[in-house]
């Protein structure tokens, strides 16, 4: 029988199609390599009992020439955000263990009714609030991939974690994650595969812990852009739950990906060249380049003039919208509660004792940005400032169709390495943040190994809505960069 | 602007968060590294520029002011610490 694990989304589909392997069978082979892969930490729930009932209903609708899915069969990973009816939802904090929704995010319904396999719930960092999955209340996730020559484990990178982990170490055909500043590319990047935020508004947010709501975004994480393009078929569309869902169609992104570049005009801003970018990641940067004008396309340099104060202005934003959603786990409706004097006591008992360090950290900034005396000071200046950061963008796509950067500053680093140095780690984000600050559609590609074998990531951001360019431009230089390297702990 | 001690216990008061004494120290030097290093934006020129509050470029949907949903008060306190008679229970408010 063929390779069922570490496979893409595609080919498990045409597995599936031409009924060479079950739904059973290719479930089974996941489960098999969660277990067997464990000691990553990926997964903060396994759902094997879930994944072969799903597998079997649609094992059951293939057998019967019942219309299908275009996801029928594919068992993926969801990121424990995602509220999941009857499924324990941690978004790995100690404050929500125990929680099972008793409803269905909109996203993870989609997926469902699109046919798909559930295997588990994937681990972050608490609350999605960090760049290297070390803040989970369940543990810290590892990286599959490690240094040539050195065995030391290597973070994730975050918040998606679990999920890029999962996608990477070949226990899954695709993940979900959640992008705010950088939680889907960066870990994409990190571990090698491919990770896409869509447009702000493309996926519905209802249902997924609500962390920055004016910046979160679902999108997909798999082996390749076809797989992304495909997973992301599945998960768009409008949503009246949602009140920031786009009312607009969902186009077939798969059918864009043959477009080619020819004539594309490709953005490469000059701000991208910051201070502490290593040199291996810069000479990606031009290969990248290299890649997209042999393929036909036009580079196009551009100004993007407010890019170093988009990490600022992210952390002035996200705490706060942080800061507000998280004021609803008060011990009253649902998750832990500690024991108080009174009403107030029981409050600052349950959030104390229920939040970790990091996510405590953003909450007080958050507080104290906000709070009287300082909020113009703060929060207005950083809302002002991100309108200037998303008239950048728009003022460079008169002049260009897609932009070009690196994804992260460097490659991933060892567990422990910057995580006692809070801005030290937010600088993981800063080439991710400017276009979740815009709302712009933006995606991960794996385009080469560092000196000691990492894998690097190349970033491309599109304009609104405009993911089929996006999707084109990535897969031509996915074509080109041929990156077939596969992580030695996998 | 430097964070003191007094600062972080009055914004933990606020957040409804309980700080242990002991980390009171540790908190202000790193919420006034991460205030300081955010202070870079007053350098930035944004007279007369319009506060960004989303990207969503649309007007909020109006929909009809009525019931959509309900009726299931034990769904709703299924995950409540303490709940009875569907109802959600917190210690006592009222003398």
């Amino acid at each position: 029988m063929a390779e069922l694990t570490g496979i893409t989304l595609a080919e498990g589909r045409d597995l599936l199609e031409t009924g060479e392997v079950s739904a059973k069978e290719l479930a089974e082979a996941q489960i098999g390599a969660m277990e067997a892969k464990r000691d990553l930490n990926a997964f903060i729930t396994e759902t094997p009992e879930r994944a072969l009932d799903d597998a079997a209903a649609s094992d059951a609708r293939r057998a019967k020439g019942e219309g299908l899915g275009p996801l029928d069969g594919i068992p993926l990973a969801i990121k424990d955000l995602f509220c999941t009816e009857g499924v324990q939802t941690t978004a790995a904090s100690h404050i929500l263990e125990g929680f099972v929704p008793p409803y269905e995010s909109t996203v993870t319904a989609k997926l469902r009714a699109a046919g798909s396999v559930m295997l588990g719930k994937t681990n972050l960092d608490e609350f999605a609030m960090g760049s290297s999955n070390e803040t989970s209340y369940f543990g810290s996730v590892e990286n599959p991939w490690r240094r040539r020559g050195d065995n030391r484990p290597l973070v994730p990178g975050g918040s998606s974690g679990g999920a890029a982990s999962a996608v990477s170490g070949g226990m899954c055909l695709g993940a979900t994650g959640t992008d705010t500043g950088g939680s889907i590319r960066q870990p994409a990047a990190f571990c090698g595969i491919v990770g896409m935020k869509p447009t702000y508004g493309r996926c519905s947010r209802w249902g997924i812990v609500a962390f920055a709501s004016s910046l979160d975004q679902a999108g997909p994480m798999t082996r390749t852009v076809r797989d992304s393009a495909i997973m992301l078929g599945g998960m768009a569309g409008f949503d009246p739950k949602d009140s920031t869902s786009a009312d607009m169609d969902v186009p077939d992104f798969e059918a864009a990906l043959s477009g080619g570049v020819k004539a594309l005009k490709i953005g490469i801003p000059a701000e991208y060249a910051v201070d502490g970018t290593n040199e291996e990641i810069t000479a990606l940067w031009e290969q990248g380049k290299a890649w997209l004008k042999d393929a036909g396309a036009e580079l196009v340099d551009i100004s993007l003039p407010h890019t170093k104060y988009a990490l600022p202005t992210y952390y002035i934003i996200a705490p706060a919208e942080a800061s507000s959603n998280l004021a609803r786990y008060d011990g009253v409706r649902y998750g832990l509660r500690e024991a108080g004097d009174d009403l107030t006591d029981m409050y600052e008992n349950t959030r104390g004792s229920g939040f970790g360090t990091e996510v405590r950290r953003r909450i007080l900034i958050g507080t104290y940005v906000l709070s009287a005396g300082y909020y113009d000071a703060y929060y207005l200046k950083a809302q002002k400032v991100r309108a200037l950061i998303a008239r950048d963008f728009t003022e460079a796509y008169e002049k260009c169709d897609v932009i070009l950067t690196p994804t992260t500053p460097g490659p991933a680093f060892a567990k422990g390495e910057k995580s006692d140095d809070p801005i030290a780690m937010y600088l993981n984000d800063v080439l991710t943040v400017p276009a979740s600050l815009a709302g712009l559609p933006a995606i991960s590609v794996p385009a080469g190994l560092s000196g000691d074998g990492l894998p690097l990531g190349l970033h491309l951001i599109g304009r609104a809505f405009d993911e089929e360019t996006l999707f084109r431009a990535a897969q031509a230089l996915e074509d080109a960069a041929g990156f077939d390297a596969r992580p030695g702990a996998a | 602007m430097a964070v003191d001690r007094d600062t972080v216990t009055r914004i933990a008061r606020l957040a409804r968060l309980q700080v242990p004494e002991g980390d009171l120290d540790t908190l202000a030097g790193e919420l006034s590294n991460i205030i300081g290093w955010v202070e870079q934006l007053e350098e930035v020129d944004t007279d007369g520029v319009a506060p960004m509050a989303s990207v969503a470029n649309m007007k909020l949907r109006w929909r009809k002011d009525e019931v959509t949903d309900g009726g299931i008060p034990e769904k709703v306190t299924a995950n409540a610490p303490e709940a009875q008679n569907g109802m959600f229970a917190v210690p006592k408010v009222v003398e």
